[in-house]
């Protein structure tokens, strides 16, 4: 049912039982409506006027229905109880605090994500709107001695894998919603609101490139509309052996007639950036946009690239 | 004869009333008969025509942006149409995000409160109502016209605001703040419109409460009343108790942005670079949850007026009487009673605690009890029935699993854990689009098809009206079940693109053309409705006044009945039930409510 629905990869320990949430719920959908859709298309059949041409007033006189209908509120009650209420208590309560956790502000504005680490002190800096400048878009007080090592970027979010991640949310302007599909969070950004975000990732960005890698095939008025949007994901030349895409390389669709007139069929492609950042709440003109890209990578990865990001710094 | 004549005259005060007036109409002028008419079927009328004219107002919106979708950035095919939509909005034919922000919002607003609601509650609830109760007119008849002026005042502000700097609304229909409170005038404009809808309604829903309450027909009482009746007094007592909060929202959200209040805008705002110059220390979650008391409420006078037509049109052609009246009485009312402690389920994602989010989730689960039970008995209704397959019942039957799709696919939605993935997706969008489009409105086609021969004395030919349903039975599906898809694979809601810039949307992104091919196929799917609409009233089939052989006292009046308040020539006195079909020994397979005797 999951590969039915189409739900896409999850890495995020907390991910699993909210897909299988999904996946039970749309089992019972099923279920009641192939149920009814068999009594229903039965039914009109059976009582159709040139086959039961007088009609009967006193109908169904059993209580199946009575029971399908206890049969579905149990169902709902254990879903509730059993399931919903439980779960999203551990998605909301008991956030981790300690020096394993790793710590970012997310804050939104239309319409880019400001990401904001403490740096190696782990305090963050003080911010102020008056600051705020094209330079300097959260506004940090970078006088503040707690300012000085923080680290700042747009729409690039690093995360460590296997790290217990505490993201405080919020916006500058209109209400936002930070959703990355890949690890089942959502949270609507809302201005003048603080909201605590936890999560922990399992897969590497690398590892989940990998798997997510498909070929498309491709002929003269038939190209897949995604492919524009991707990179090739192995090396293809023409006939005389000049490149027409290297791995990695964005797809362009000159690229693709170039491939097509060498003759291949098939172009293995993907993403580089799987795990996105997606607007879901509409944020003005440029909602559709506002992608943040989000590296997740192993704890030595991201300490690296937090290093590289420190050296910038000229404190 | 004369013990009947004599009741009519004892009921109330306000039939009196205009049984007096009755005698002044014969002078009336045709402004006053037709245009400021106070009569309640002139009224419905008149809501009818203005509704569906915004319902394919609003649909044509949809089919616009259908193109930017499907086709991201290219060139709009017909030049004459992006000319006409301007050269700010369409700039060499191309659509701009601002525009189509603009195009959803307003689609949004137009469908659902100058579209839908107008049409089930205006135009139905107005032309039904009355017959069914057997009454000459509403308890109020110029409180009701005054209701549709103030409703056509709405639509033409909402239309007037495309003209404004910087076009229409564009903070989608649920105009969240601070977003709308620092949007382009507009917003402001569309403020002011709904400020008129919300009254409008207002003055509607207690004319019907009244109407429902004092001018019943002597022997009708409530468990005598057709459910399609139930439904309507349900519905507006939902729009007299949740639309106030809105139009005070209305108001504030208009103080926002005119006279430098902060309702809803927080301290601390910069936008664009730079520090808002307001006071702050609102709320934007205030303006949420004003919506969404209304809003919530809402998606129920969306769907109980559409239930009752189903339910009238089940029993004409299946011949029997609905299979558990009581109980569906009973759930419509439980169900109004619900729908104002669910609103917050819409809110799980602004940071919402266990506690709060176990009582609306609770709430959210125990309403979908009385829907499951009012669908259920609208489908053993169908059982041991005599079925004939006529257009309205054709539109009636497919409401059944069309709504059941809506439904069933908001319990993932009121639950808050897959809530997390599905939110603000393309999953919401299809769930309560089955709920509204194949739901409420094949509901609504099945109760134009049914009373037209009322209103007009003549029928719509069954062919055209057989092809107008199958293809749109097709081709809405095509449109939203694929949503279903999309949303699962977690692409967001309102993109102007359709998604084309995330990688996670890549696998899916092949359905935005098919579903706007569908959504095109199925506006020329409405062309066999419209030729038949306009045909009928001259060149269809003359009927005559109960043509279906129906029970209920809305046919037991003269066909196409009089205008100017004369509905019956004689007042009826209701007898039995309102669905008596096939009763055991009786000579006929139906018994009028207004016809004496056990048989």
């Amino acid at each position: 049912m999951r590969e039915i629905l189409g739900l896409p990869m999850d890495v995020s320990t907390h991910g699993p039982v909210i897909d299988n949430m999904i996946v039970i719920i749309h089992w019972l959908m099923l279920v009641l409506f192939v149920g009814w859709g068999i009594y229903f298309l039965y039914t009109l059949f059976r009582f159709r006027k040139k086959r039961n041409p007088k009609a009967n007033p006193e109908g169904v006189k059993n209580h199946f229905s009575t029971y399908v209908e206890i049969g579905v509120a149990v169902f709902e009650g254990f879903l509730l109880v059993g399931l919903a209420i439980p779960v999203w208590s551990n998605v909301v309560t008991d956030f981790p605090s300690g020096k394993d956790v790793v710590n970012v502000r997310v804050v939104a504005e239309q319409f880019a994500w400001n990401i904001h680490y403490p740096g190696a002190d782990g305090v963050f800096g003080r911010r102020d709107i008056h600051l705020v400048t094209s330079e300097n878009p959260l506004g940090l007080d970078r006088t503040d001695p707690a300012a000085k090592d923080d680290i700042t970027t747009i729409n690039v979010l690093h995360l460590p894998i296997n790290k217990p991640v505490l993201i405080q949310l919020s916006s500058k302007d209109v209400i936002h919603s930070f959703g990355i599909p890949l690890l089942r969070v959502k949270q609507d950004a809302i201005p003048g609101h603080n909201v605590p975000i936890k999560f922990i990732a399992t897969t590497t960005s690398a590892d989940i490139s990998k798997q997510l890698d498909r070929v498309y095939r491709i002929a003269p008025g038939h190209i897949p509309v995604q492919l524009t949007n991707l990179s090739a994901k192995a090396e293809y030349v023409d006939k005389d052996g000049n490149s027409i895409l290297a791995v990695g390389e964005t797809i362009t669709r000159d690229a693709i007639d170039a491939a097509l007139s060498a003759g291949i069929t098939e172009i293995r492609a993907g993403s580089d950036n799987p795990v996105e950042i997606a607007c879901a709440q509409l944020c003005g003109l440029g909602h559709y946009r506002m992608r943040g890209a989000v590296t997740l990578e192993t704890e030595a990865e991201f300490n690296a690239w937090l290093a590289e990001e420190a050296s910038y710094l000229d404190y | 004869m004369g013990q009947k004549e004599k009741s009519a005259h004892v009921v109330t005060s306000a039939k009196k009333e205009h049984d007096k007036h009755e005698s002044e109409h014969h002078e009336l002028g045709f402004v006053r008969k037709y245009i400021f008419s106070q009569d309640h079927k002139v009224i419905g009328i008149q809501y009818g025509i203005t509704s569906l004219l915004f319902l394919l107002f609003g649909f044509s919106l949809m089919m616009i942006m259908r193109w930017q979708l499907a086709y991201p950035g290219q060139e709009f095919p017909w030049k004459w149409l992006a000319d006409f939509m301007g050269q700010a909005n369409m700039p060499g034919g191309i659509m701009l995000p601002e525009f189509y922000n603009q195009l959803g919002a307003m689609h949004g607003t137009i469908m659902v409160f100058l579209g839908v609601v107008p049409l089930a509650v205006g135009a139905f609830g107005n032309y039904v109502v009355p017959l069914q109760i057997g009454t000459i007119d509403m308890a109020f008849p110029k409180l009701n016209m005054t209701s549709y002026w103030v409703y056509f005042l709405g639509g033409v502000t909402m239309l007037v605001s495309f003209a404004m700097p910087g076009g229409a609304a564009n903070s989608g229909w649920t105009s969240y703040a601070p977003l709308s409170v620092i949007a382009t005038t507009g917003q402001t404009v569309w403020l002011i419109g709904m400020v008129f809808l919300i009254t409008s309604s207002l003055l509607g829903s207690i004319n019907f409460i009244v109407t429902i309450i004092q001018l019943r027909v002597k022997g009708l009482t409530f468990m005598r009343l057709p459910f399609f009746v139930w439904a309507q007094f349900v519905t507006s007592f939902l729009l007299l108790l949740a639309f106030p909060p809105l139009e005070a929202a209305g108001v504030l959200q208009l103080m926002d942005r005119l006279a430098g209040t902060s309702f809803f805008l927080p301290s601390g705002l910069v936008v664009s670079g730079q520090p808002l110059a307001v006071s702050g220390g609102g709320s934007p979650l205030l303006w949420q949850h004003l919506f969404w008391f209304l809003a919530h409420p809402e998606v129920y006078v969306l769907i109980l007026p559409a239930m009752g037509i189903v339910a009238e049109i089940i029993a004409n052609n299946t011949r029997k009487p609905l299979w558990g009246y009581k109980s569906l009485v009973y759930s419509a009312i439980f169900l109004g009673f619900m729908s104002f402690i669910v609103w917050a389920h819409h809110m799980f994602l602004t940071g919402m605690g266990t506690t709060i989010s176990t009582f609306f989730q609770t709430t959210t689960m125990i309403i979908s009890i009385p829907s499951v039970i009012i669908l259920t008995a609208l489908l053993l209704s169908l059982w041991g029935g005599s079925i004939r397959f006529t257009t309205p019942m054709l539109f009636a039957l497919a409401f059944l699993p069309m709504f059941a799709i809506g439904g069933l696919t908001g319990l993932p939605l009121g639950l808050a854990p897959p809530d997390i993935h599905l939110h603000d997706t393309y999953y919401v969008i299809g769930h309560f689009h089955y709920v509204v489009a194949p739901g409420t409105i094949f509901a609504l086609f099945a109760g134009i098809y049914f009373w037209y021969p009322k209103v007009t004395g003549r029928k719509m030919n069954e062919l055209l009206g057989k092809i107008h349903f199958w293809t749109s039975l097709v081709f809405i599906n095509g449109v939203f079940m694929p949503m279903f898809i999309q949303g699962l694979a977690g692409v967001s809601r309102r993109l102007y693109d359709g998604g084309a810039q995330y990688a996670h949307a890549q696998g899916v992104l092949q359905w935005n053309e098919f579903m706007s091919t569908s959504a095109w196929l199925l506006g020329l799917a409405q062309i066999p409705f419209v030729i038949n609409f306009f045909w009928s009233i001259r060149k269809g089939k003359k009927v005559e006044a109960n043509h279906w052989d129906a029970t209920t006292l809305d046919w037991a009046c003269t066909t196409s009945p009089p205008l100017a308040h004369g509905n019956f020539k004689v007042v009826p006195e209701v007898h039995r039930g309102p669905y008596d079909y096939s009763h055991q020994g009786a000579q006929s397979d139906f018994l009028p409510q207004n016809q004496p005797g056990e048989a």
